[in-house]
């Protein structure tokens, strides 16, 4: 990667009145790679998250797409810098069928202004189909009939549809079943190798080792580390959430012990 | 490991090839409507049974029940809960509810009376002025529910009372007021399309659906995409000109038993109201399945976060869907007009909305939100209808109103005990 990395956050800090989430964050997700992001409960992964959705503004530090540092206000701006949240509810219309959901509000229309079905129906089955999908037996079957692993697979599709260039997944396999975690996982690393930069909340450090390339460690508040999947071990990334530090690695002895600031 | 079978289904659209004719064709399509219903998707089949089955006990127990003066009573009788019915739809498709929706029909059609027989406003500026009237009513009530976040049970229950209330004191002492004979409104629900004019209706009618099936089974072969065989279709046109045709030739018996060769104040051809119906239903359904905006109302009914996270600007779609329904139950207060040739002091009140919210809800609308189609008002609409007619004749004497609203009550809750127990299903 010797481009940019399609996200940076430099020294990022949010608070909530008295109470610091977010303190000096760096972290960084290149395109074409899994950076899994880590943490106890209470670290900050998900205020993170939403502060690169837009759903909440960082008060000191910034965000850089592409090597161009950028104000995210809204999930509105946030979305126009082709960042797309699969949150953990997901977000589909059960009532809808899986074309409808993957279109919701960014409808095609024809030149008489109706729906073009016929078109939206082309390309929902080609996202599927670019990610190897051959779980979904119809694109117009209903979202209610689908199963867990399958609602993920379409959230996930919907942002290979949208040409998403960072897309967060928020703990996308904590409800499934063994079979499906590992097709949803699968699916991950096949968004990834179609140059998308994906970072995956996770609590499941099986996953994380499983499909990351890189590794982001909150620990109450502040990146413990971000290291390369290959230069650590299962036990030094628990280590790094659970103390902070591991070895030479992650924070100092003093920050991590003193951290509830 | 019966999750891995469940899941690597095999995909069954073929890869863009030629679905083709034939019985093998047929089989799939059969196959797939079938295993849709199964999933709980039981679209218009209930309401269809239910309106054969009432049809054939009426018809049985009451010998005139068919005939084609009780039809024609039977079509301009539901047509008021038919349209107040395809209204209420897309406040039900919200999960709100409008049970002002009766009261409003009344008031906007005291409104046009009022203003046509006291203060000398032409017929069709008084129609307009009442329509005007339900569609800013819609959009008070919908700012209410939307804006300031009123449950629309509570909002639209006091205006329900207070509407009631308006359209007494508009009306007056007198308690009715009696259309003019000559007003164009008394035509849509009493005078009828002429023979010729009706069947090229019918005929106009049917070439446009077989055109609109055809065009969008060409076009999903162009894309490549799996379609609804030809033959299908082809029936589907085949039992709509048939029912049409039946239909048309039954409105075309003459029913004024006065007539003869020196009178010819013939009563044959349908009423003007069914080519209203059609109209409202093709705009509506059209609205409902072909637009955005449509496909925003069923997003919001069945997922309003995700509408939002999608960008739908949900409390715009809240307030249009009662727009609507104001709207389309002024409408029907003024086909209820034409049908009383007068605007009583009690117009709309009473079990006018009991049976719209009735005939939307058996003809498969859920009153939880995001399912329902405009062809439920329809059904649901005639099944309220026949049971109402077929009740009246069947029961006389002086409590026949009484176990009247006893079974149009038991029927209400029936279908939205089914609403529910369908619902129960779908939710896996």
């Amino acid at each position: 990667m010797t481009s940019d990395p399609t996200l940076e956050l430099r020294s990022v800090d949010k608070s909530f009145g008295p109470v610091h989430v977010l303190s000096s964050v760096d972290f960084t997700a290149n395109a074409g790679e899994v950076t899994a992001l880590v943490g106890d409960n209470g670290a900050g992964k998900t205020t993170l998250v939403k502060c690169i959705g837009g759903s909440y503004r960082v008060d000191a530090g910034e965000l850089v797409f592409d090597g161009t540092p950028r104000i995210v206000h809204s999930p509105r701006d946030a979305a126009l810098l082709g960042v797309e949240i699969v949150y953990q509810d997901l977000a589909l219309c059960d009532n809808l069928d899986i074309v409808q959901n993957m279109f919701l509000g960014r409808e095609e229309v024809t030149q008489l202004r109706t729906l073009d079905e016929n078109s939206m129906e082309k390309s929902a089955r080609q996202s599927l189909d670019s990610l190897s999908v051959r779980t979904v037996r119809s694109v117009r079957q209903h979202v209610a009939s689908l199963s867990g692993g399958q609602r993920q697979t379409v959230a996930i599709a919907k942002s290979v549809l949208w040409k998403s260039k960072i897309v967060i997944l928020d703990e996308p396999t904590a409800a499934l079943g063994v079979a499906q975690t590992e097709q949803v996982l699968d699916l991950v690393r096949r968004l990834a190798e179609q140059g998308v930069a994906v970072i995956l909340v996770s609590h499941n450090m099986n996953d994380v080792m499983k499909v990351a390339d890189s590794i982001g460690v909150l620990f109450l508040g502040r990146m413990a580390a971000q290291v390369r999947r290959k230069d650590v071990t299962q036990t030094e990334v628990v280590g790094l959430i659970t103390a902070g530090r591991s070895g030479d690695v992650g924070l100092s002895p003093e920050e991590s012990s003193g951290a509830t600031v | 490991m019966s999750a891995v079978t469940d899941d690597r289904v095999q995909q069954e659209e073929p890869a863009g090839g030629e679905p083709g004719e034939g019985l093998a064709a047929l089989g799939a399509y059969t196959k797939g409507y079938l295993a849709r219903v199964r999933g709980g998707e039981l679209g218009s089949i209930p309401a269809l049974a239910g309106l054969i089955v009432i049809t054939v006990v009426f018809a049985v127990v009451h010998q005139g029940f068919l005939s084609a003066y009780n039809i024609e009573a039977l079509v301009i009788q539901a047509a008021p809960i038919i349209v107040m019915a395809m209204g209420l739809v897309f406040v039900l498709l919200l999960g709100e509810i409008d049970l002002s929706a009766g009261t409003t029909g009344g008031l906007c059609s005291a409104i046009m009376a009022v203003l046509l027989l006291r203060h000398g406003v032409s017929s069709w500026l008084a129609l307009v002025i009442g329509l005007a009237a339900g569609i800013i009513i819609g959009l008070g009530m919908g700012w209410l529910r939307a804006r300031l976040g009123i449950p629309s049970f509570v909002i639209t229950l006091a205006t329900f009372l207070a509407f009631q209330g308006v359209t007494l004191i508009l009306v007056g002492g007198q308690g009715a007021v009696t259309l003019p004979g000559d007003s164009p409104l008394i035509k849509l629900e009493n005078s009828f399309v002429p023979l010729w004019l009706g069947w090229t209706l019918l005929a106009l009618f049917v070439v446009a659906y077989a055109a609109v099936k055809l065009n969008d089974a060409l076009g999903r072969r162009r894309a490549g995409l799996s379609r609804a065989p030809f033959t299908v279709i082809a029936a589907k046109v085949v039992v709509l000109a048939a029912l049409g045709a039946a239909f048309t030739y039954e409105m075309g018996v003459n029913r004024n038993l006065s007539t003869n060769a020196f009178l010819s104040n013939k009563a044959e051809g349908m009423p003007w109201v069914v080519v209203l119906l059609v109209i409202l239903y093709a705009v509506w359904h059209f609205v409902l399945s072909r637009t955005r905006y449509g496909r925003h109302v069923y997003a919001v009914g069945g997922n309003e976060e995700a509408s939002r996270r999608a960008g739908i600007v949900v409390s715009r779609i809240r307030i249009s869907v009662f727009v609507i329904c104001s709207g389309m139950a002024a409408i029907s207060g003024m086909v209820a007009a034409s049908l009383l040739q007068s605007v009583q002091s009690n117009a709309g009140a009473g079990n006018t909305l009991l049976l719209a919210v009735g005939a939307a809800v058996i003809g498969g609308t859920s009153l939880f939100g995001g399912h329902g189609r405009l062809i439920d008002a329809v059904l649901g609409g005639l099944v309220v209808a026949v049971i109402v007619n077929g009740m009246s004749d069947l029961i006389q004497g002086a409590n026949s109103a009484g176990y009247e609203w006893v079974v149009t009550g038991a029927v209400l809750l029936l279908a939205a005990g089914f609403d529910a127990v369908v619902r129960r299903g779908r939710a896996t």
